[in-house]
């Protein structure tokens, strides 16, 4: 078992999930001989469990960004209430990882649903006949509860979410995260990966500088953990006054006006489309209502419809 | 840990992207003009943005046999720098932690930069009420803190995450100094027509709720958000904008107790 063996490991090195991981001889003196010979050995049992249960869902997206505020809830629930609409016949799911802020039982307007449980595992909270939705929100008895967890409380939560929903047949499952890259992202991502089907992630971004900076550690993070990535999504791009119609950009890039392209060309991934800052699409998230029939006709909803045609040909052709 | 420190202040939010590391930077700049010593510590170890706000991208921290040694952002030494993002090769260099070695690092900030004497050490936050919090909570058990700053903005959505913070902090037994709205209302430059883009008044109504003073409420501005990045002091650059007047105002508040 080769593959295993950390880069700077000991010569003879039996590797971290041998049955002689820290009992060996070549580990005398490393500095990993005690975790070796302590930590659980062989694949975390839960893959198994969640390959299991998600073998009804042909395809996984990812919502990540490497920097919070930046829209990722709201993006997906925009892209899962698209999906939606647009294949009648088809099922999907949301499930919000965001363990400390979960935002999507306010955004999906389900606020205070209570979830149940059955022989099958837990029932998600149903949106429309063909949308299904769980998040941590659901779970606490309060608004003011704070999950205050360390890792790998959070860890057994997501494994939780993924092996023991009861989400029946899905086309698509969406998944909102936190911002940054580490507990939560390890642990889905793991998961993730050992499941059947396709799955990938797009990127959400605001053209500040300093969101890029975040969302380029997060492209290092999906290179690094074999995520596919989709494309990148640009959020709050430019703001058109209500009265005076003139555009402005509130969150300007300073040192190029198509930041977020740039950076796509440079890392190498696609860029998806821009959605515009629209004060009526807040209102509708805190509302909780569906912005895509409420506005019909708004620019954002033209550009999440030709954002959710590339990410169905994105999985078509994978 | 910590001992030549005067006053210690978190600047929390349990939501992302609401303004903590702006007005963590603004805040120990405004501090710096005042003429305090200020620290400026940034415990966000997946997106540090502390370094990029100060302009302080391309410096190397260096040891001493005290400890590590903080950036200063000019001769005088009165405003002293610390993030992950100076330890990082690159831009795009990701940290990829679990919970424990965060902590490992974030208890190393604390007891091993060489801060010399503050009057001021101002620690900006991640997101969420998660082990970052959890370690910088037990540590500020150990040193005298004055408590917490809450950065929001007015929509439902960031007051439903801040008001989990806010339970973290009363669990915790940590002081909140208050509640600083930002994002507040945006004025058109074209007619100057203010529109609330994500809500308004969310800030004051929590602070009623939770019973904790409203700080003041910081409007969209571009050209302080332009000011990221420069590492430039709002106050010294737009002296007369809301947002300065803001700024000024938290700090007679800071310094008066």
């Amino acid at each position: 078992m080769t593959q295993d063996k950390p880069e700077n490991a000991p010569e003879h090195c039996p590797g971290t999930e041998s049955d002689q991981a820290g009992k060996a001889s070549a580990c005398a003196g490393c500095p990993n001989q005690t975790i070796c010979a302590s930590g659980p050995k062989g694949p975390d049992p839960g893959i198994a469990l969640v390959k299991q249960r998600l073998c009804d869902v042909k395809n996984k997206l990812m919502v990540l960004s490497g920097k919070g505020g930046v829209g990722k809830s709201t993006t997906t629930s925009l892209l899962a209430r698209m999906f939606a609409h647009m294949n009648q016949e088809q099922n999907f799911g949301v499930l919000d990882i965001d363990i400390c802020g979960p935002s999507q039982p306010r955004v999906f307007g389900v606020l205070g649903e209570q979830v149940h449980q059955s022989g099958s595992g837990w029932s998600p909270v149903f949106i429309e006949d063909n949308l299904s939705l769980m998040s941590i929100g659901f779970l606490l008895g309060s608004p003011d509860d704070a999950v205050i967890w360390r890792g790998p409380k959070k860890n057994g939560m997501i494994r939780q979410f993924l092996s023991e929903v009861d989400w029946g047949q899905l086309d698509y499952l969406v998944i909102d995260t936190p911002p940054g890259t580490s507990d939560e992202h390890l642990s889905a991502t793991t998961y993730l990966a050992g499941t059947d089907g396709s799955w990938g992630t797009v990127l959400v971004t605001t053209p500040q500088e300093v969101s890029l900076l975040d969302v380029r550690k997060q492209i290092t993070f999906c290179k690094k953990m074999k995520v596919p990535i989709v494309g990148i999504i640009e959020n709050m791009s430019t703001f058109v006054c209500p009265k005076c119609t003139v555009e402005s950009i509130i969150f300007p890039n300073s040192t190029s006006a198509n930041s977020t392209e740039e950076m796509c060309t440079e890392m190498n991934v696609k860029f998806l489309g821009k959605l515009p800052l629209d004060p009526r699409l807040a209102r509708c998230c805190d509302e909780g209502k569906d912005f895509l029939t409420e506005f019909k006709t708004s620019p954002t909803v033209i550009a999440i419809k030709n954002i959710i045609l590339e990410i169905q040909k994105h999985f078509e052709c994978n | 840990m910590l001992e030549q420190v005067k006053h210690v202040i978190l600047v929390l939010s349990g939501k992302g992207g609401v303004g903590k590391s702006t007005v963590s930077t603004q805040l120990a700049l405004t501090l710096k003009e005042s003429g305090f010593k200020v620290g400026l510590l940034d415990i966000d170890l997946c997106g540090p943005s502390v370094a990029y706000l100060m302009n302080l991208e391309d410096k190397d921290v260096h040891q001493s046999s005290e400890g590590w040694v903080p950036i200063y952002t000019d001769s005088t030494k009165s405003l002293a720098v610390m993030s992950i993002g100076f330890l990082l090769k690159s831009r795009n260099d990701a940290i990829i932690w679990r919970g424990p070695k965060k902590t490992a690092m974030i208890r190393q900030f604390l007891s091993d930069v060489c801060w010399e004497e503050l009057d001021y050490l101002i620690i900006d936050t991640p997101p969420g009420t998660s082990d970052e919090h959890i370690t910088v909570m037990e540590c500020m058990r150990e040193v005298k803190c004055d408590g917490a700053i809450i950065v929001t903005t007015p929509q439902e959505v960031a007051l439903e995450d801040v008001r989990k913070e806010v339970t973290f902090c009363k669990k915790t037994g940590i002081s909140i100094i208050g509640i600083v709205e930002n994002m507040s209302g945006f004025v058109c430059p074209n007619c100057a027509e203010c529109t609330n883009i994500f809500s308004s008044g969310g800030g004051k109504a929590l602070a009623e709720l939770v019973k904790v003073p409203l700080l003041g409420t910081l409007p969209i501005d571009p050209r302080v958000g332009a000011l990221g990045g420069t590492g430039k002091a709002c106050v010294k650059e737009l002296s007369d904008c809301t947002s300065s007047i803001v700024f000024k105002d938290i700090v007679k508040h800071l310094t008066k107790s």
